[in-house]
Order: C-alpha cells, then sequence, then structure tokens
C-alpha cells in the first residue's frame, strides 16, 4: 500500500520543519507537542514553556476525525480558552485510562453507524487560540484521477463540509510548472475570502500546493487555519504520505509514523511474524486473518489469484467459511514458504470444526511466470512433515492447483509426501482450470 | 500503430538479468526469428563487452553498454525498453530513454515506484506518444513475433499455452500470474491470443485498460477481446464508454476480481496496491454490473470464464470471423544445454575445409589467388578484407621490420639460447621475450602520443611542451646516425608508399610539421622508422573508416607491437638458424667486459 495516513503531529512537524522554504513571508509558531499521558505533558513543560505559560487545546491525535462531535477536543474548563496544564494533563489520563467509543460519521450532530471501542493512546497539545470564525479558512490537496486538485474555501472549521458547493478545486496535471499552477491559483481565489486576505491567502495556498508536491503528500489537508496578517495558525490538519516515496524523503520527513487506525483489530503474533519475515525479503508473504474458526484456508500463490480464490470461496461457500486471505509471490525461497506452510497449519490445527467436518486446505495458483513450483511445494512438504500428526487430528482435506517452472515435479512431490504421510490430497495442474478445485473441494 | 510488437522489434534490455534475456531468446529461437530479440544489454556496472546466451542449441553474444544512450546509438533499430531497474532508478532510466528518443514503446518492472514519479512518467511518456507498459508488470507479448522478459514463463508453458503463434484474442489484465493463467484458458477453450499485455499492478500505471483495447479494436488481427479487471480504480469506466460511443465494435469478455471485498471494511487489502475501492462505484460488483449493461460479456462468477470464452470463439467461428489456424513449425529448445568455455570470431574448422574469417584457406594460399600475407593479416586480426593499398601497406611493414642486425637485445639474446642448445621455438621466445617498451615499443609509443597530440589539436611546440612536462623523450623521433641530409630510406620508402596510395595520411602530414621542428633543434632528431610505421598505421585505420574510438583500441591492445613481433620473428628464426649451422658453442661471456664491485654485506 503506497498512501499511508500521518500524525496530525508528524504532518505540522514535516510542514515547520520547511516552513521557511514554503511560506517565507508567513509565520508560524510551531507550539505543538504530543504525548501518550499526562505525566508526559508535565515533563514536556519544563522544555516548552508556553505549556505552563498559556491556556490550552488538548485532544487524540489517532488518524481520526469529527473529534469535536465525539466530544474528545478538551478548550475549556469552565469556559472556553481556560484550560490549564494540570487539567489538559488530568484529561489526558482520564481519556487514555479506559476505551473510548469513538464514531466516524454523523448526521447533523447524531452518530451515524456504529462505534468503533478502541483506547486512545496519542494525544497533540497546542494553545488555544482565540480567533473570530472569518479567520478560519479551509485548504486541502490530493489527487484524483491523473490530476492534483487544490481545494481552497473561505468557510474552515466545521462548516466546511456544509458548505461544501462553495470550495473552489482547481485541478493540475502532474506536469504543471511552478508558474502555471501560482498564476492559476491567484485567479482562483474563493470569493468570500476577505478583501484584506486576499493575497496572502494566495501566496500562502501556492507555498502550501508547493509543499504538497515536493514533499510527497498523497493527501494534505488544513482545516481550519487562521490569517492574522501575516500570522498563520494551524488549528487542524490531516495528512497521507506515499510512503513508496520514502526512500527519497528520509531527510525531509524526518521520524514519521504510519500507526494502524483506531479500533483496527490488534494484529496477531502469526500475522505480525508473516510481516517480519515479508519485510525481510525480496519475496512477497501477506497474511491476513479473517475468521480463525472458519474451515476453509488458503495458501495461495499470486496477488491475483488469491483474490480469485476468496472470490470463488466466497461466492460458492460464503464467507462464513472462509478463515483468511493471502498470498505469496515472487520466488520466496523454500524456508519462507516453509515459514508460511507453518503458521497457517498452526493456526488451521488448534480446533477441530464446530459442526465435526472435515476442514479443507487451499493450495492454489495461477501458472506462475517465473517462481519454481518444486523449490516452494519443498517448503510446504517439511512442513507437512511437523505438522502431519495435528492435521490428521483435526481432519483436514487438501486441495493442490498450481503450474508454471518445475509444476510436474511440484505437484508429484507434494502426492507423495501427503501419501507417505497419510493425508488426504488431490493434486491438478494446468490442465485444470485454476479455482476449479475450490468447486470440488466444497461440493464434496 | 496497430501492432504493439513485429517479429522485427528489437529490444535494449535495461540490467543483465539473464534468466529473462534468456528465455526471451528461447521464444526468438522457438518461433524462428531470424533476429534475437535483445539487441543490446545495459549493464552500467559490468566491465564486459558482451554477454554469452543459448540460441537453441548454440550460443550467440549480445553486446552489453555502460548506459541507454550508448546502447541506442550502437543500436538504433530497437525501439523497445525494457526497463528492469529497481524503483529507485527505474523513472530515471525511463525519463532517459524518453529524452533520447526513438523508442515506441517503455516497459517498467519495478513495484513501488514513488507515485508522482510514476505519473510524471506516465505523463511524459503519453506526450511524445511513447506506450509504457507497467510499472509492477512482467510485461507484454506478441505471439509469434515478440515477447518480454518473463511473461508467459517457461518455454513449454508457452507452447502449451499456444503463445508461440499468434490466435484471435486481444488479452489484456491487470495481474501477471492471471496473465498466463488466462492464456491458457483462451488456449483450451478456443484459439489463443493475438496480443496480450499485463498493464501492472501499481496504482499509477501507464498505458491502461482503454489503451490497450483501443489498438487492439485497430489490430486486424484480434477479432475479440478479453479484459481482466480488479476492484478500486475507475479505468474500466473508459472501456464501457469506448463501447457505448462506438469507438469499440469488437466483442469483449470481462472479469473484475475482488467481488469478495464487499464484504470486509477497507482493512483488508486485497491484492495489488491499486486494489482498494473507494466508493461504490469501485467494487468489482458495480464494474461488473456496468459492463454487463453495454453489452460486454461478463461471466457470472471467474470459474464461469472458460464456457463464455468458449461460447464467443464458437460463435465467432461460425460467423467465419475467426478462422482455423494452421499451426506454423517450431524449433524445439534443447533440454540441456553447456554453456562454450572458449569464444573463437576469427576462424572455424568444422566444415569441409578451415576458413579464416569464412574465406577457405585454399582461396588466399596460392599465387593464383592474388591474395598475400597482408590479407591473412587482414582476415584474422580484424576480421576484414582490407583493400590492396593496406595489405600491401601491412606486408611492406613486415619486411621492413624483419631484422636488424645481431647486435640488438632480441637478436643477441636468440643467439646465446641456440648457443646453450636450446630448440628453434625456445631460442625464438627468449628474443620475442625482450619486446616491449624499449625495444619495438616505439610504433606504439609514437601512434599514441602522435595521435594524442593532433586529436588535442596542439602545435608542434605545445606538443614538444606536453612531452617534455611528462618527462618523456618524443617516441619515434630520433637516430643515432641518420639525419635529413642523411636519410634512411626504409622511412622515404614508406613515406613514398604512403604518398602515392593512401587516401590520405593527416597524422603523417602533422608528425612532418614536428619533425621540422625538432629537426631544426638538432639535426638527428628526425621522424624514425618506428615513428613512421605507428603513424602511417594509425592513418591506414583512419582512412578504412575505423572511428577514433577502435584505433585507441587498436593502440592500447597492443595491435602494432604485433606488426612488430610478427616481422621480426622472421630475423629471430634467421639468427637462430645460423647458429644451428655454424655449430658454435656454449657461449660466456668475458669477465674483463663486467666491471665487478661487489662490497660484504653490511649487518642491520
Amino acid at each position: 500500500m503506497a498512501q499511508k495516513a500521518i500524525r496530525e503531529f508528524d504532518a505540522k512537524s514535516i510542514l515547520a520543519k520547511h516552513w521557511d522554504k514554503y511560506f517565507p513571508n508567513f509565520t508560524y509558531a510551531y507550539e505543538t507537542v504530543m504525548v501518550q499521558n499526562g505525566t508526559e505533558l508535565t515533563n514536556a513543560a519544563k522544555e516548552k514553556t508556553w505549556l505552563s505559560k498559556k491556556t490550552l487545546v488538548a485532544k487524540p491525535d489517532m488518524l481520526f476525525g469529527k473529534r469535536g462531535k465525539n466530544g474528545l477536543v478538551l478548550f475549556k474548563d469552565s469556559k472556553p480558552g481556560d484550560v490549564s496544564l494540570a487539567k489538559a494533563s488530568s484529561w489526558i489520563d482520564e481519556k487514555s485510562s479506559s476505551k473510548q467509543s469513538v464514531y466516524f460519521s454523523f448526521e447533523g450532530d447524531t452518530p451515524h453507524g456504529e462505534a468503533k471501542v478502541d483506547m486512545l493512546t496519542h494525544f497533540i497539545v497546542e494553545p488555544f487560540t482565540p480567533h473570530s470564525q472569518e479567520e478560519e479558512y479551509y485548504i486541502s490537496a490530493t489527487c484524483v484521477g491523473d490530476n492534483d486538485v487544490l481545494y481552497m474555501s473561505a468557510e474552515g472549521g466545521m462548516e466546511v463540509e456544509e458548505n461544501w458547493d462553495k470550495v473552489i478545486e482547481v485541478a493540475f496535471p502532474i506536469t504543471a510548472t511552478e508558474e502555471e499552477i501560482a498564476e492559476k491559483i491567484k485567479k482562483s481565489i474563493p470569493k468570500d475570502v476577505a478583501a484584506k486576505d486576499k493575497d496572502a491567502f494566495a501566496e500562502f495556498a501556492i507555498g502550501f500546493f508547493k509543499a504538497y508536491r515536493e514533499l510527497n503528500f498523497a493527501y494534505l489537508e488544513i482545516n481550519p487555519f487562521v490569517l492574522q496578517g501575516k500570522k498563520v495558525e494551524l488549528l487542524d490538519m490531516v495528512a497521507k504520505l506515499d510512503d513508496t516515496a520514502g526512500f527519497m524523503m528520509r531527510d525531509e520527513w524526518g521520524s514519521v509514523d504510519f500507526p494502524t487506525s483506531f479500533g483496527m483489530e490488534e494484529k496477531s503474533p502469526e500475522v505480525l511474524a508473516i510481516e517480519d519475515a515479508d519485510s525481510k525479503s525480496g519475496a512477497s508473504l501477506k497474511l491476513t486473518i479473517l475468521k480463525p474458526e472458519a474451515r476453509v484456508w488458503t495458501m495461495v500463490a499470486g496477488g491475483g489469484a488469491s483474490v480469485v480464490y476468496a472470490d470463488t470461496i466466497a461466492d460458492l461457500a460464503g464467507i462464513e467459511d472462509l478463515a483468511n486471505y493471502g498470498e505469496y509471490s515472487g520466488g520466496p525461497t523454500t524456508s519462507e514458504t516453509k515459514f508460511y506452510a507453518e503458521t497457517i497449519l498452526d493456526l488451521m490445527t488448534r480446533s477441530k470444526d464446530a459442526k465435526g467436518r472435515d476442514k479443507v486446505l487451499i493450495i492454489g495458483g495461477a501458472i506462475a511466470n517465473f517462481t519454481d513450483v518444486a523449490k516452494t511445494f519443498t517448503g510446504i512438504i517439511q512442513a507437512f512433515d511437523n505438522y502431519a500428526d495435528k492435521m490428521k487430528e483435526v481432519g483436514i482435506k487438501i486441495y493442490v492447483r498450481r503450474g508454471g517452472p518445475n509444476y510436474e515435479k511440484g505437484l508429484k512431490d507434494i502426492k507423495e509426501a501427503a501419501d507417505r504421510l497419510g493425508l488426504y490430497i488431490e493434486v491438478y495442474g494446468p490442465e485444470t482450470h485454476v479455482t476449479d478445485i475450490v468447486r470440488m473441494a466444497l461440493t464434496k | 500503430m496497430s501492432q504493439l510488437f513485429t517479429r522485427d522489434t528489437q529490444a535494449i534490455f535495461w540490467n543483465n538479468n539473464t534468466t529473462a534475456i534468456q528465455r526471451m531468446l528461447d521464444y526468438d529461437y522457438t518461433i524462428k526469428r531470424t533476429k534475437p530479440s535483445v539487441a543490446g544489454i545495459v549493464a552500467p556496472t559490468s566491465n564486459s563487452k558482451f554477454d554469452k546466451f543459448f540460441y537453441g542449441p548454440d550460443e550467440i553474444m549480445i553486446p552489453l553498454y555502460k548506459n541507454t544512450a550508448e546502447a541506442k546509438a550502437a543500436q538504433p533499430q530497437a525501439d523497445a525498453l525494457l526497463n528492469f531497474a529497481s524503483f529507485r532508478t527505474a523513472y530515471d532510466v525511463t525519463m532517459e530513454a524518453l529524452e533520447l528518443g526513438g523508442f515506441t514503446s517503455i516497459m517498467v518492472t519495478a513495484e513501488g515506484i514513488p507515485e508522482r514519479l510514476a505519473r510524471k512518467m506516465n505523463a511524459t511518456a503519453r506526450a511524445k506518444n511513447v506506450t509504457v507498459i507497467g510499472p509492477a508488470t512482467v510485461g507484454a507479448i506478441a505471439p509469434g513475433a515478440f515477447k518480454i522478459a518473463n511473461i508467459g514463463g517457461t518455454i513449454e508453458n508457452i507452447v502449451q499455452s499456444k503463445l508461440h503463434r499468434a490466435g484471435s484474442c486481444g488479452l489484456v489484465t491487470r495481474s501477471g500470474g492471471l496473465f498466463n493463467e488466462l492464456s491458457n484458458i483462451i488456449a483450451i477453450n478456443a484459439d489463443g491470443i493475438a496480443e496480450g499485455v499485463a498493464i501492472g499492478g501499481d496504482r499509477f500505471v501507464g498505458s491502461v485498460f482503454i489503451d490497450n483495447l483501443l489498438r487492439m479494436q485497430e489490430n486486424p488481427e484480434v477479432k475479440y477481446m478479453l479484459l481482466l479487471g480488479e476492484v478500486g480504480g475507475t479505468e474500466e469506466y473508459k472501456v464501457i464508454e469506448a463501447v457505448k460511443d462506438g469507438r469499440i465494435t469488437k466483442p469483449i469478455i470481462a472479469w473484475c476480481i475482488g467481488t469478495i471485498a464487499k464484504y470486509y471494511d477497507s482493512g483488508v487489502q486485497f491484492g495489488h496496491a491499486g486494489a482498494s475501492a473507494n466508493g461504490d462505484m469501485e467494487t468489482a460488483e458495480a464494474k461488473n454490473r456496468a459492463m454487463k449493461e453495454v453489452g460486454i460479456h461478463v461471466p457470472a462468477s471467474f470459474n464461469d470464464l472458460p464456457e463464455i470464452i468458449s461460447a464467443l470463439y464458437h460463435e465467432l467461428h461460425a460467423e467465419g470471423i475467426v478462422k482455423d489456424i494452421t499451426e506454423p513449425a517450431m524449433n524445439t529448445c534443447p533440454k540441456v544445454r553447456k554453456s562454450k568455455e572458449f569464444i573463437c570470431t576469427i576462424s572455424d574448422d568444422r566444415g569441409d575445409e578451415a576458413t579464416y574469417a569464412g574465406f577457405p584457406i585454399s582461396s588466399l594460399a596460392t599465387p593464383d589467388t592474388g591474395k598475400g600475407i597482408g590479407d591473412v593479416v587482414s582476415l584474422l586480426w580484424f576480421k576484414k578484407q582490407y583493400p590492396k593499398w593496406a595489405t600491401d601497406f601491412i606486408e611492406t611493414v613486415i619486411k621492413t621490420v624483419a631484422d636488424h642486425g645481431p647486435a640488438v637485445s632480441g637478436a643477441h639474446n636468440a643467439k646465446v639460447t641456440a648457443r646453450a642448445g636450446k630448440s628453434v621455438v625456445e631460442s625464438l621466445v627468449t628474443g620475442l621475450l625482450t619486446i616491449g617498451p624499449r625495444f619495438g615499443g616505439a610504433i606504439d609509443d609514437a601512434a599514441k602520443y602522435f595521435k594524442y597530440a593532433n586529436d588535442n589539436g596542439m602545435n608542434p611546440a605545445e606538443f614538444l611542451n606536453h612531452m617534455k612536462k611528462e618527462g618523456i623523450p618524443i617516441p619515434g623521433i630520433g637516430h643515432r646516425i641518420k639525419s635529413l641530409k642523411n636519410p634512411d630510406l626504409r622511412v622515404e620508402g614508406l613515406k613514398k608508399y604512403a604518398a602515392k596510395c593512401f587516401p590520405a595520411t593527416p597524422l603523417l602530414d602533422y608528425a612532418l610539421t614536428v619533425e621540422q621542428l625538432t629537426t631544426s633543434k638538432k639535426e638527428n632528431l628526425i621522424l624514425n622508422v618506428d615513428g613512421t610505421i605507428g603513424i602511417l598505421m594509425v592513418d591506414m585505420w583512419r582512412a578504412l573508416g575505423y572511428t577514433e574510438e577502435e584505433i585507441n583500441e587498436f593502440i592500447s591492445s597492443g595491435t602494432l607491437n604485433a606488426f612488430f613481433i610478427v616481422g621480426r620473428s622472421i630475423g629471430f628464426i634467421g639468427h637462430v638458424l645460423d647458429e644451428k649451422r655454424l655449430a658454435m658453442p656454449m657461449y660466456r661471456h668475458p669477465m674483463d667486459d663486467i666491471l665487478y664491485d661487489v662490497q660484504v654485506a653490511e649487518k642491520i
């Protein structure tokens, strides 16, 4: 996956780091800290004295929006703008001590859909900035189709969605020059922007879009930002980076986190182990556990084929029966395939099927372009050797279909190994339609 | 351009991926292409000039180049670039090739090129009307004509999937693995494919479904198309538009994989980076439904694809749109092949009669052939038929350098060895071993330094100054006794021949202006015989059309020295035979001719 969300704190830090390059005529105080609990915040105040001198705003920094509507923005104790360091610390400790419910969508102020429940672990704390609604503006940029699109509005903050018709959209091809971009932006400033701010808005927007392009953001939004003469406040930010550009952006981005989103299930140790193996290998190893107690497990080679197998299982058996999704490809070594196969066999043999049926293992794949089938199957056979007893105890029927370099040997080897170990197996080559083993396995 | 590739298409392969290149050549051999599909390889870190590959049972050499510009200059006919650079450099390689021009298609294999760079690369190529296949692809194939790298897998699978000759389906997929699978399905249920492209799995790829389908619409060999899409993106809708507005009229079979994605939230990534639905319109279901609505043949599931292919094929066949195919003859690649340890490019003794660079020895040997030793040298040393003025010059050189009396170090050595009772060959080599920088080396050095001065536009005074700074006496200048007034007649002979027979002698002309300056300082600083030979050799090669680089290579590889070795061997053998006939005894050097100055070694 190329586009990855980053924390608001990191987004602001990246802009602050390059501020003078993109916004030479504006000032930004960059008064912001990220903490995980109240004590960290209290300690941060020793160096960042503004934390004890100014009144504060605190909110979770965990990739989700609508924090105001979820009641997760602390900006008042008894009245707006009176939050002290002590109050912010105790609020963070309170909110991080137990799981919180968060709604991702609202109709008006009414939550819509189901809430995600998870711990809050990261908070961003900044000074409370008194300003008027007229000073709040909206700006964002992302890629739509083949173009980059800049969105600008004089209605910032929570009102931008209700007033989406007032948002100006300006599209630029990837090959647009800086001059072309600047000229087009200048001509497209929303008419509701206060006359005194028009030039400053244009200058800021040009710098913003340049930063979006040059720093390889996939999405960048400031909503709202506040313009007070040459002073800018970034009140709320959302950003995604194109992580494939990471190798060129090491210095530009600094140390940046790509956290998993709030409410996502914790990854199991098995999935983490496969991810770790994947990151160390030139080949690709992917595993997602969908329903560990389900009956049908897949061990499929190839990104496209794995999807086709999942589609077919869902069509013929329904997703209730599908335990996992995953794929291995790009010529993994024998030991990588063995590890991958053992991980799946281990998960699969932890319990018997609730209805007493045999479990099904689909070892599938299309006709490989360059992966050596016999070599990868050697790894799977070694895993069979180690798990044969458990497999027989649980009851597993194995269906194999594969083609490509050395496939005859691979198919013969796996058939012989299963027969030797007393495992049920059916083996097919390229003469059988790629997903036909799913039909055979599920209609028996 | 209605066809992506033809049987004449040749590629420059960026990165020496020997397995993939070998697969291409196996394919070429199987389908009986006349020229290999890889014309050259860019291997930036290799110091070799070529790499060996199998072509059927034999081996061929494919030239290696340091960079794309060099490769393109040497192989201007190669209009496909197969960019196998890593995700870090693939963008730069493509952009350089677009800048150079002359490529009609560029395939990019790297996965995970930064998105902005991929977009810029794709947009630049589009503006220049260059088809980009990929990034993140296994390639494309025009069966029976040209195949990119690993697409289609092993040669056995290619033949089994009928990818060795054109069928009637145009195939476009995102996935590379499923491309192979579909080729197989189409071969089983219909008559194979006419052209196929795996467009690549990254979010931003160069040529998209519609680009390829519109080309296939124009390609008369394509009778119907098969499109395999994926959940995510809106590219399939461009195809739907083209069907609606009549730009595509040929029948299309299509299926989008990833129907399962609807059951899970966005946390589960199915398949490729490009495969992630933003909104209902991008789901596989919606796309399959929309395609079906405009009359595209959409199966109920992937499992039903074979039936629908078979049905459409038989329908088109019944209508006479698809004709029966006569299976072409093919070559079979041997299963076991052994790489050759040695390479020979000058002569061949395998046939009826041994040949020198393609000429039977009998066609050169006897006087009636009109050929001399100069012709033999030109064939065996340069693999070219030099004109008579040049072969005559070579013979003149050999004759001129054949001997210079018994006192020179080589002749002396040969004589001493012969007197020790050693054989002709042993005595000869002791003589030859003295040939080097101080004996015979002036020919090489004269050619090298005079050419350098001339190439760099130095006037004689500047050249002298330059050599003074280098601390080297000018090679090829000076003689023990000869001077302008008492000229060396060997030199005069060479100059006279060159003036009469060479088309031009620019380096000699330059050397003579240098001689004017040196002789004005000292009488005997004339252009000597070594200098004249070296310089005239350069003029000969220039007149024969060699590039300056090739000539520099002749000089640095010791070719000039070789003329001296051949010539002087005649003289050395003469001295050895002379000793044998005279039956001279073992030689011992007189002690009174040696200065003995031996100190007692100090203790340290």
